[in-house]
C-alpha cells in the first residue's frame, strides 16, 4: 500500500509501540497515522453510527476519521507523535462504558 | 525580546501568508504571537520542509524546498511562534482561546490575522470513505513528513494538484497506476477563453506542462471525460469503475487519491460571524475582505487561500499586505511607508492570481462530485447521504443549519468541513435558491474538540 522513500529508516531511530496489542515498528518523529499506515494497517476505528471500518483520509487534522484511542482517550492519529511503548487501540463501534467516562 | 501581554498581532496559521504576514509585521517592530496546529512551520504546502530529507527533497522539487526560507522566518526577533497548539475560539474582541500540550489559555491581540489556509474540496463519491480512499493532499502530506509514497495508486479527479503528486510520486519511482480524470473537452474550450490571463501567468503554465509531459514519460494510464465514478470494496477500497469514451472501465486499487481542488477553509470566519459570500467560479463560501485582505470586522484579516483560493505564492504577497494593512491601522507604519511597500506586493500578487481564471474553469468539479445523488455519503462523521438531504429538503428543511435537526448532518466530529459546501449545493438544487440563499453551517466555538479540564482551568487573558 505505501513504501518508505528512505529504504533505511535509521535517520532518526526506531521506536515501538501497540496497535490493538500488537507491535509496531516506526520511525522516530513520526504520527501515528504514517506509522500504522506503513505497517500495512489502513483502518483505524469503526464509526459510532453503523460500524463502519474507517481510516485516514486528510493527514491534516481536518476530518477526524483517523481517531485512534490512547488511554481511553480519542485523539487524531494524524495528529499524534508516536513514542515509545504507547498503547493505541482502534476505536471500536460500541464503546464501553468506562472509556466514554475516561 | 519578551512578549507583552496582549501581542499586537496574533497571526492563526503558519503557512505561507501567516508567515509572511508574521515576518512583515515582526520587521516594523510589532509583537506577533504566531500559533500553528502542526509541529514545524510552512503550512500544509511546505509541511516538514525544514527537516526533509534530501531523498525527499528531490522528489518534492523545487517548488517545495524554496519554503525552507519562509518557515525559518519563526526564528525571527519579535515572533512568539507556538506550534502545536490548537485554536479552538477566536473573538471579535481579538481574543483568542487555544490549547497547547492539554492546557488551553486565553490571549488579546490589538489585531488578528486569520490565516488558515485550504482544505480539499470534499469529493463525494460512492465509497470515498473506504479505507484506503485518501485526499490527494494527504497522500502528498505523507510524502513530505511520513517518509511514504503509496504504491499503485489510483489518482481521480482534476486539478493541478493531481499532475503535481502523480509526477512527484514517478519521481518517488511509485507511479501512480491510473489518472482517472473528470475535465473535458468542453471545460478546455471555456477555459480557452482565458488564456490572456494563462499567458500572463506562462511560468505557472509552463511547469504545468512539464508535469503532464513527465507523467506521459512514464507511461502513466490517463482517462479522461470520466463519469459515474465508483469507489467499490467491502471493508476497504478494491477498484474504481468509471465511465470514459463511452466505455465501463474497472481498475483495481488499494489506494485511491481523491482531487478536485480546494476551498477555503472558513470554520473561525464563519465562526466570527464575518460577512462571507458564494464564489461562483470556484463553487464554495469564502469570507468578503478588501484587497488589503481586511474583513467586515475591523480587527481582523484574513490572508492567503481563506480568504480565497490563489495559491501559495500569492498568499505569500497577501500576508505581507494584510500585516502592513494591519499595522497602518495600529498606527504602527505610517501611511507613507505603508503605500510604498503595499503597491508592489500588490502587483505582484495581480501577476500570480492571473492564470487563476484560466485554472478555475479547466479544472471545474463535476456537477456528480459537487451535488451527488442517492445513497453517496454527504456527512463522513454522521454517514448522511445525498438522498437524506434531498428528503430533508422535500420535508421542508430550509438550510444547512436545519440539516443538523432533521438528521444529525455536519453535528460530527470534523464540524461540516467535509460536508458543508456540498450540503449548500445540494440543498440550492432541491429548493431552486442561489448557494448564498441557503448559506452555510453555523460554525460555533469549541472549533476543535476540548476536554472539560481544559475549559475549566482557562484563566482570562494575562
Amino acid at each position: 500500500m505505501f513504501d518508505p522513500i528512505t529504504p533505511s529508516t535509521n535517520a532518526n531511530g526506531q521506536v515501538d509501540f501497540t496497535f490493538d496489542d500488537k507491535n509496531v515498528s516506526a520511525a522516530s518523529g513520526t504520527t501515528i497515522a504514517a506509522a500504522l499506515l506503513a505497517a500495512d494497517q489502513i483502518w483505524f476505528r469503526e464509526t459510532p453510527t453503523s460500524g463502519q471500518q474507517r481510516g485516514p483520509f486528510c493527514m491534516m487534522g481536518a476530518c477526524y476519521d483517523c481517531l485512534v484511542q490512547i488511554d481511553g482517550v480519542s485523539v487524531q492519529a494524524c495528529m499524534t507523535p508516536v513514542t515509545e511503548g504507547l498503547q493505541v487501540n482502534r476505536v471500536p463501534f460500541s464503546l464501553p462504558k468506562e472509556g466514554k467516562r475516561s | 525580546m519578551s512578549q507583552p501581554d496582549s501581542p499586537d498581532l496574533i497571526v492563526i496559521g503558519a503557512g505561507p501568508a501567516g508567515l509572511a504576514a508574521a515576518s512583515e509585521a515582526a520587521r516594523y517592530g510589532a509583537s506577533v504571537l504566531l500559533l500553528d496546529e502542526q509541529p514545524a512551520p510552512g503550512g500544509q504546502i511546505y509541511r516538514n520542509v525544514k527537516d526533509a530529507s534530501e531523498q525527499q527533497n528531490a522528489i518534492l522539487g523545487p517548488d517545495y524546498t524554496v519554503g525552507r526560507t519562509l518557515a525559518a522566518s519563526v526564528e525571527d526577533v519579535g515572533i512568539d511562534y507556538r506550534p502545536g497548539v490548537t485554536v479552538w475560539k477566536v473573538g471579535t474582541d481579538g481574543r483568542v482561546a487555544f490549547s497547547q500540550n492539554g492546557e488551553a489559555q486565553q490571549v488579546q491581540g490589538q489585531h488578528i490575522v486569520l490565516a488558515t489556509g485550504a482544505l480539499e474540496r470534499p469529493v463525494p463519491l460512492p465509497g470515498w470513505t473506504l479505507p484506503g480512499v485518501m485526499t490527494a493532499g494527504g497522500a502528498q502530506i505523507l510524502m513530505k513528513s511520513g517518509g511514504l509514497v503509496a504504491r499503485d495508486a489510483i489518482l481521480v479527479g482534476s486539478g493541478p494538484l493531481l499532475y503535481l503528486l502523480a509526477s512527484q510520486m514517478v519521481a518517488a519511482g511509485r507511479p501512480p497506476k491510473a489518472l482517472v480524470e473528470t475535465q473535458t473537452d468542453a471545460n478546455f474550450r471555456s477555459a480557452m477563453v482565458h488564456i490572456k490571463g494563462a499567458l500572463l501567468g506562462w511560468q505557472q503554465l509552463l511547469k504545468g506542462l512539464a508535469l503532464i509531459g513527465k507523467i506521459r514519460r512514464a507511461d502513466v494510464r490517463r482517462y479522461k471525460a470520466v463519469t459515474d465514478i465508483n469507489i467499490i470494496g467491502t471493508d476497504k477500497a478494491e477498484a474504481v469503475t468509471f465511465i470514459s469514451n463511452g466505455r465501463v472501465h474497472q481498475l483495481n486499487a488499494s489506494v485511491v487519491l481523491l482531487h478536485q481542488g480546494v476551498v477555503p477553509n472558513t470554520q473561525i470566519s464563519r465562526s466570527l460571524g464575518l460577512e462571507h459570500r458564494w464564489d461562483i467560479k470556484q463553487r464554495c463560501f469564502h469570507p468578503v475582505t478588501d484587497e488589503f485582505g481586511q474583513s467586515s470586522a475591523e480587527n481582523i484579516s484574513i490572508a492567503g487561500d481563506g480568504a480565497g483560493i490563489s495559491g501559495a505564492k500569492a498568499a505569500e504577497h497577501a500576508g505581507r499586505i494584510a500585516a502592513l494593512n494591519a499595522l497602518k491601522n495600529l498606527g504602527l507604519v505610517d501611511g507613507a511607508t505603508h503605500n510604498q511597500q503595499v503597491i508592489p506586493l500588490l502587483k505582484a500578487r495581480t501577476k500570480e492570481t492571473a492564470i487563476r481564471p484560466f485554472l478555475n474553469t479547466l479544472y471545474a468539479p463535476p456537477t456528480e462530485v459537487l451535488c451527488p445523488t442517492g445513497k453517496t455519503i454527504v456527512c463522513r462523521c454522521e454517514e448522511v447521504t445525498a438522498d437524506d438531504i434531498s428528503n430533508y429538503a422535500a420535508l421542508g428543511c430550509k438550510g444547512p443549519n436545519q440539516t443538523k435537526a432533521f438528521g444529525r448532518s455536519g453535528m460530527g466530529p470534523c464540524q461540516g468541513r467535509f460536508c458543508g459546501a456540498t450540503v449548500t449545493e445540494i440543498l440550492s438544487k432541491e429548493t431552486g435558491l442561489h448557494p448564498e440563499k441557503v448559506g452555510s453551517y453555523r460554525i460555533r466555538a469549541p472549533l476543535k474538540p476540548v476536554t472539560l479540564g481544559e475549559l475549566a482551568a482557562l484563566t482570562e487573558p494575562r
